[in-house]
């Protein structure tokens, strides 16, 4: 039987890579963002510290929520942002850090040592922040736009894109009618979504996508996107007629933090990743790569002055000002769900 | 057919255009990712002249060269695994009693007809109940969960085309069971055996929503190209793909052509 | 020893693997977050916002079938016929493009399709040279997600056709033709109810993926024309009621059973009337 030693060379492959995946050195566990760290800062960290960092991504921080609440899987450190860290510190499912451990932890802005998501910054780290507001192509608008109801204006049919997240593109529309983006009113969340879909009906909608706005953007596929700041700047490096704005009607500004979960089989290889990431010359090299705002004070110094006066990557204090950060709406998540299949899928 | 041949020129014309047709729609997307494999600028929308930089990039890639590897392991792995399991499984449900014989036929149709994201899901809830890490491991057993069926089922017909007194003659002239199964059922039914290898390989090759949900820490090349993308569309993946499209095209030309010999003999 | 037991390992791997599982999404569909029995579940499917979504899902996937079979069942018959040199050749080149990974596949079409892309400014050059005005968009609209879906599954349909076309005898159609049957007779009732089993398999291996694909209505309908399966699949990873999600699985996995139940019964009555 000629197929045996095929068999059985196959399940000694078998073998041999459940044993590679066994961690012979010590490792960590790391869930983030896709392309949302400096290769290099990884490959600093396991020469300098020994430790295998296995970089394991995620799409949505729902997505991450879910394998981490639900998952059998062991992380040591993920990336949330501000309004699930906070249900996640909710819910009990986060170490508190130590910040003996963390001497690193000096730099972060003062502002941000203390956000209302996580106060004092018990179980998170920051890592990096940015605001959300409009992207646009001067050459397409023919000026500036400073203001959320560009993204209704009929004139650009089929030029507008919104980001395929109830959060993002109902926050934004709660925004423009004035309201509070972390509202649990009926009657204001369904004139949002009555905007939101007439938005759709008047042809004024392009798509609803997320990461691939600053490619279609980049590429002159629209006019107007709805983006994060930090995505904008990539873009507008690539090309430069596009502009970023923070509409004067308010908008959401958001922190990605590092926080270690409580499945965490490497707690301690975990703060020292988060205290190695929390250094001047690694936040500001992971900054460069990315293109996001770092909250880190020491590592804004290091950066090129060029970017650090950029308002888009460095928003002023009014800016900073008239923007809010998410919360967790976990108890009327059927809602938001039910009015984000009412838009996307009528 | 004589008649057809003979007034055919038109008729001809008409078919081959009308195949081609259809090709050009099937390889539209294909060669496109295959010119932009070698574009040098990293826009769609300008070519900026030829370069092989793509290529050298993604030989540089440890994500894609690790997924790569994933890919290739868990469909040698699930094929081998499902061809074993699936060809036992059919040469057993053969000789069943009746009952049970359609029990697991329609255990084996209900597994063949479940859709793909519902397969994903629910083996997704039973690794997740048993505290499984989704990764390696857990898209392997799922991968060999969906290519079962399609053996049991490529093999099966060969059985029934089978002539039962051969197994029997073999015992009667002291083969052991194993022995005859080995030296004269499965030379019989190799053909089917084969093609439920290759179908199997093919399809985990190729999957991308049962992996999807029964992944999360380690990743093959559909669900990387899957998170990548949404950053942009990257001519490394271009690459890739000439490069996947490449080997594919030679590995059917070789079958084909050891088709053509078996069919000759 | 007796063969039927190497079905032993089989019969445990689907217990374990397709009906255990099946059996815990039913657990799900019926229960609450806290575990408790409800058939609240359903009735939220039945809801007629979801149902709406499933009922344009199933419309979606019987147009994509039947667009499917309208060009595959002329392809599938050239190809069967001798005539055509190369035969082996040109049904490989059928299959190849399966091999290509599908999102690599339906990736590509955005970069036909946008606005920049080959097709849509080859096709808005045209138009001005014509003197149109304006500018035609394919990208992220419903005929852009249909063209995705027959483009994924049309070699699904021209293959089980094919199979069954190439191997109507030869011998059946001559002698229809020496009874006198003009072309298009010869066509109508000989070669058309013979390959019946083959569009009743096209038809199933077609609408089957059709309608529970999730991410082509993403990519190719920028997330606006969201399908059952797109809900299914937010239900489970990103809002994590997975009770609902169950539920809706359940829905469509009874809705695909039927739908094959009465497809093969359909099949069985057509192998019937041929042997009678």
């Amino acid at each position: 039987m000629k197929r045996l030693p095929v068999l059985l060379a196959s399940l000694l492959a078998l073998a041999l890579l459940l044993a590679g995946c066994a961690p012979a050195k010590e490792s960590i566990t790391v869930y983030n963002w896709e392309d949302y760290i400096c290769p290099e800062a990884l490959d600093l960290f396991t020469e300098e510290t020994g430790i295998q960092v296995n970089y394991v991504r995620f799409t949505t921080n729902e997505e991450m929520y879910i394998k981490l609440a639900r998952g059998g899987a062991s992380y040591d450190v993920a990336f949330p942002s501000d309004y699930m860290i906070e249900r996640m510190i909710t819910n009990d499912m986060l170490l508190p850090l130590d910040h003996e451990k963390l001497p690193n932890f000096s730099n972060t802005s003062a502002w941000l040592q203390d956000p209302d998501y996580d106060p004092g910054s018990k179980y998170s780290a920051p890592y990096m922040w940015g605001t959300v507001g409009i992207l646009y192509n001067t050459k397409m608008t023919g000026g500036p736009i400073d203001s959320w109801e560009a993204m209704w204006d009929e004139k650009y049919q089929r030029n507008v894109l919104m980001m395929d997240s109830v959060r993002d593109s109902l926050g934004v529309t709660l925004c423009s009618l004035g309201y509070d983006l972390n509202t649990r009113a009926l009657t204001e969340l369904e004139q949002a979504r009555d905007k939101l879909i007439r938005q759709r009906e008047s042809g004024v909608l392009l798509a609803y996508g997320v990461d691939e706005i600053k490619d279609k953007m980049a590429n002159n596929e629209a006019a107007l996107g709805l983006v994060w700041s930090g995505d904008a700047i990539t873009s507008i490096d690539i090309n430069p007629d596009l502009a970023y704005c923070v509409p004067k009607e308010g908008s959401n500004i958001w922190a990605d933090g590092m926080v270690i979960p409580k499945t965490s089989k490497n707690p301690d290889g975990a703060i020292r990743f988060i205290d190695f990431m929390m250094r001047p010359e690694i936040a500001a090299m992971n900054s460069e790569y990315i293109g996001y705002s770092t909250p880190n004070d020491a590592a804004l110094a290091l950066l090129d002055d060029d970017l650090v006066s950029d308002p888009t990557f460095n928003p002023s204090p009014e800016v900073i000002a008239r923007c809010s950060f998410f919360h967790d709406v976990a108890d009327v998540a059927d809602l938001y769900d039910r009015i984000w299949v009412e838009v996307t899928a009528n | 057919m004589k008649a057809e041949r003979r007034k055919g020129g038109a008729g001809r014309f008409f078919q081959r255009m009308y195949l081609a047709l259809v090709l050009l729609f099937l390889y539209a997307p294909i060669l496109t990712l295959i010119v932009f494999s070698f574009n040098a600028s990293k826009s769609r929308a300008r070519w900026d002249g030829f370069t092989l930089r793509w290529y050298a990039e993604l030989f540089r890639d440890p994500d894609i060269l690790n997924a790569l590897y994933v890919t290739l392991g868990v469909a040698v792995l699930a094929a081998a695994l499902a061809t074993v399991i699936g060809t036992l499984g059919a040469i057993g449900i053969h000789r069943m009693r009746r009952r049970s014989k359609a029990l697991w036929l329609l255990v084996n149709n209900v597994n063949m007809l479940t859709p793909d994201i519902v397969i994903g899901v629910s083996l997704m809830l039973l690794f997740l109940f048993f505290k499984l890490p989704l990764g390696f491991f857990t898209m392997l057993l799922a991968h060999v969960t969906f290519n079962i069926p399609y053996v049991v089922l490529s093999v099966l017909p060969k059985l029934r085309q089978m002539n039962e007194s051969a197994y029997e003659a073999a015992l009667d002239l002291g083969a052991s069971p194993g022995q005859a199964l080995c030296k004269v059922v499965v030379p019989e039914i190799l053909p089917g055996i084969l093609s439920g290898a290759l179908l199997a390989f093919t399809l985990s090759l190729d999957d991308f929503v049962i992996s999807f949900f029964t992944t999360s820490q380690v990743q093959n090349l559909s669900t990387l190209i899957y998170s990548m993308a949404k950053r942009g569309i990257n001519p490394t993946i271009n690459a890739l793909s000439t490069l996947l499209f490449a080997a594919v095209l030679l590995l059917l030309l070789l079958l084909n052509k050891r088709v053509d010999l078996a069919e000759q003999r | 020893m007796n063969r039927k037991y190497l079905a032993a390992p089989f019969s445990l791997w689907m217990a374990l693997f397709t009906i255990v599982p099946i059996l815990l999404v039913a657990v799900y569909a019926f229960t609450d977050a806290g575990g408790t029995f409800t058939l609240e579940n359903f009735s939220k499917v039945l809801d007629p916002l979801y149902l709406g979504v499933l009922l344009r899902s199933v419309g979606m996937a019987l147009l994509c079938t039947l667009i499917c079979l309208v060009i595959g069942y002329p392809a599938a018959y050239f190809l069967a016929k001798k005539e055509i040199d190369p035969r082996g050749a040109l049904v490989l080149l059928f299959i190849l493009p399966m091999w290509m990974n599908f999102l690599l596949r339906t990736y590509a079409w955005l970069a036909l399709l946008e606005s920049n892309g080959l097709i849509t400014s080859t096709l808005n050059r045209l138009l001005t040279l014509l003197g149109a005005e304006g500018e035609v968009r394919l990208l992220y609209s419903y005929g852009a997600v249909l063209m995705g879906m027959v483009y994924n599954y049309l070699p699904f349909m021209v293959l089980p056709l094919y199979t069954v076309l190439s191997k109507i005898d030869p011998r059946v159609v001559e002698a229809a033709q020496d009874l006198g049957a003009g072309r298009a007779q010869v066509l109508s009732r000989v070669v058309l109810p013979l390959s019946l089993p083959g569009v009743a398999s096209g038809v199933t291996m077609v609408f089957m993926p059709a309608v529970t694909t999730f991410v082509i209505s993403r990519l190719l309908g920028g997330a606006q024309f969201k399908l059952f399966g797109d809900l299914i699949e937010q239900q489970f990873l990103f809002t994590g009621d997975w009770n609902l999600g169950s539920a809706m699985s359940l829905i469509m996995m009874a809705l695909l059973l039927l739908s094959m139940g009465l497809m093969k019964g359909f099949g069985d009555k057509e192998e019937r009337g041929q042997d009678a």
